[in-house]
């Protein structure tokens, strides 16, 4: 099959950008996306043109690398999959795919498809995390789990951290990688030491980079692992709880 | 992790943290929380509000006597009036807590999204028409506000020239017996429904209530309040205009 790509392609951070188009001819249908830009990005290199940069590692929809904005969905018209679990099966021959970047103030563009997504570090860093010893592999038994709050803890686990959250949302809001991220933990018997530490520490460092839910639910549908927005209410909850409890303080002078 | 704990400042002195209301209001979680608040309490003045309207149907002394059983509340107990001034003021809090954390939050959101947009449309699959226009229907709706207390409340001159003070019915039929007011009334109940309708939905989530149990009927019940306050609204007018009411 033929397509036509119209590319955001950007020479380094602070270059001008501006969308180029490609002809990827004779792709086949079993191609998965990647593969396809690989075959474009061959043909380019053979031509002495500068290859289109596009970010991804484990192309099984495990690792979270990967992600692009094609024709305005964030990981392409698939829903619950990442970029590299696309196919080309799922355009027609002869039609023409717009690949942007994900777009966010906090989320520079390195180059061309590239985009910088340390800000979710940051996130991590404040607060996704225990500082209980829990042990070696074998311990893990000692800590008994509900298996309810064991299943939801893996459910929001499953986030990759692609960042398809933000890229879909109106207003560049990471709220469901941090409620994912903070509920992950806030769920188990192991997180609850630092709970509400947790949930103050990593949302003041979500809203220094992004901004506010207005519960449009797009970043549900736009998430790779189908992870619901049930767990921004949870996020809120605990942060008002965390404010008004202060349960760190009781007793101290 | 020391959001909470007094800091110290460069002299070596602690100095305590700003009490936790504040320091909730200053993050967006918190004003969104304040949203839901506050709309919560517009909501309760919209119902009442409504259901204070469909005295119109009942005739004019009626209404009249309702609107001064309004200011009577809490008599003798209260002073006249007293009552209705603390939930005015209550009202106007809650108003302008509403609009300051959405106009913050639209310009925060805004420098969020970064200067280079999507080029291609966005093809949203959740996001819908009401969720996408708060702000604008917000707005409209402020607006309306300003110029039904111009025209109803206050009765200022330019608004409603006929207006005469304690008579509520005869103010009502000679203000909306004018075509550009009914159209005017009409256009910002469809702006208030559909603000209520992703609103009252989307409230639920701010302030953490969330339970599989009862999660599928938090959008039954803003479609559910939202038709109900546009229909509520618009019979007044409508009965208005096709001579119902006169």
């Amino acid at each position: 099959m033929d397509v036509k790509l119209r590319v955001w392609r950007q020479n380094g951070p602070s270059g001008d950008g501006a969308f180029k188009e490609y002809d990827a001819k004779g792709i086949s249908p079993e191609a998965s996306f990647l593969e396809m830009l690989d075959i474009v990005n061959e043909e380019l290199t053979a031509a002495g043109v500068e290859p289109i940069a596009f970010d991804h590692d484990c192309r099984e929809g495990i690792c979270g690398t990967c992600g692009l904005m094609i024709n305005g969905q964030p990981h392409g018209p698939q829903q619950g999959t990442a970029t590299c679990q696309l196919h080309m099966r799922k355009f027609a021959d002869g039609d023409t795919i717009v690949i942007e970047p994900w777009r966010a103030a906090a989320f520079p563009v390195v180059q061309d498809l590239v985009v910088d997504r340390s800000a979710f570090d940051r996130i991590i860093e404040a607060g996704g995390y225990i500082s209980v010893a829990t042990g070696a592999a074998p311990d893990a038994n000692l800590t008994r789990v509900p298996r309810d709050a064991a299943e939801a803890s893996m459910d929001v686990a499953a986030c990759i951290g692609c960042g398809a959250c933000v890229a879909s949302c109106p207003n560049s809001a990471a709220q469901l990688f941090t409620a994912a991220k903070m509920a992950h933990l806030n769920l188990l018997p192991q997180g609850q030491p630092e709970r509400f530490d947790r949930a103050l520490a990593m949302v003041d460092v979500m809203e220094e980079f992004f901004g506010s839910c207005t519960n449009h639910g797009e970043c549900e549908t736009a998430c790779p692992k189908g992870i619901s927005i049930d767990y921004i209410a949870h996020m809120n909850r605990d942060y008002v709880r965390a404010q008004r409890a202060n349960v760190r303080l009781a007793g101290q002078r | 992790m020391t959001a909470t704990e007094s800091k110290t400042d460069s002299a070596g002195k602690t100095r305590r943290s700003l009490p936790w209301p504040i320091r909730f209001y200053k993050s967006d979680v918190g004003k969104k929380y304040v949203m839901a608040i506050t709309g919560i309490i517009g909501l309760g003045f919209i119902v009442f509000h409504m259901l204070g309207n469909l005295h119109a149907f009942e005739g004019s002394q009626q209404l009249n006597e309702y609107a001064e059983g309004l200011r009577e509340i809490g008599e003798p107990i209260a002073p006249r009036t007293m009552l209705v001034w603390i939930g005015r003021i209550g009202l106007l809090v809650a108003l302008v807590l509403h609009v300051h954390s959405a106009y913050t939050l639209t310009r925060s959101n805004k420098r969020a999204r970064g200067e280079v947009g999507y080029e291609n449309d966005r093809n949203y699959l959740a996001a819908n028409y009401a969720s996408r226009t708060m702000g604008w229907t917000g707005v409209i709706v402020l607006l309306f506000l300003i110029w039904h207390l111009a025209d109803l409340t206050i009765g200022i001159k330019m608004a409603n020239p006929d207006f005469s003070r304690g008579e509520v019915y005869d103010n009502l039929i000679a203000s909306l017996e004018r075509w550009p007011v009914f159209l005017l009334y009409v256009a910002a109940q469809g702006a208030l429904a559909l603000h209520i309708w992703h609103g009252a939905w989307s409230l639920f989530q701010s302030i953490g209530i969330n339970n599989p149990k009862f999660n599928h009927w938090r959008a039954n019940f803003a479609t559910t309040l939202a038709s109900i306050i546009a229909v509520g609204y618009l019979t007044v007018p409508f009965s208005i205009m096709f001579g119902i009411i006169h």
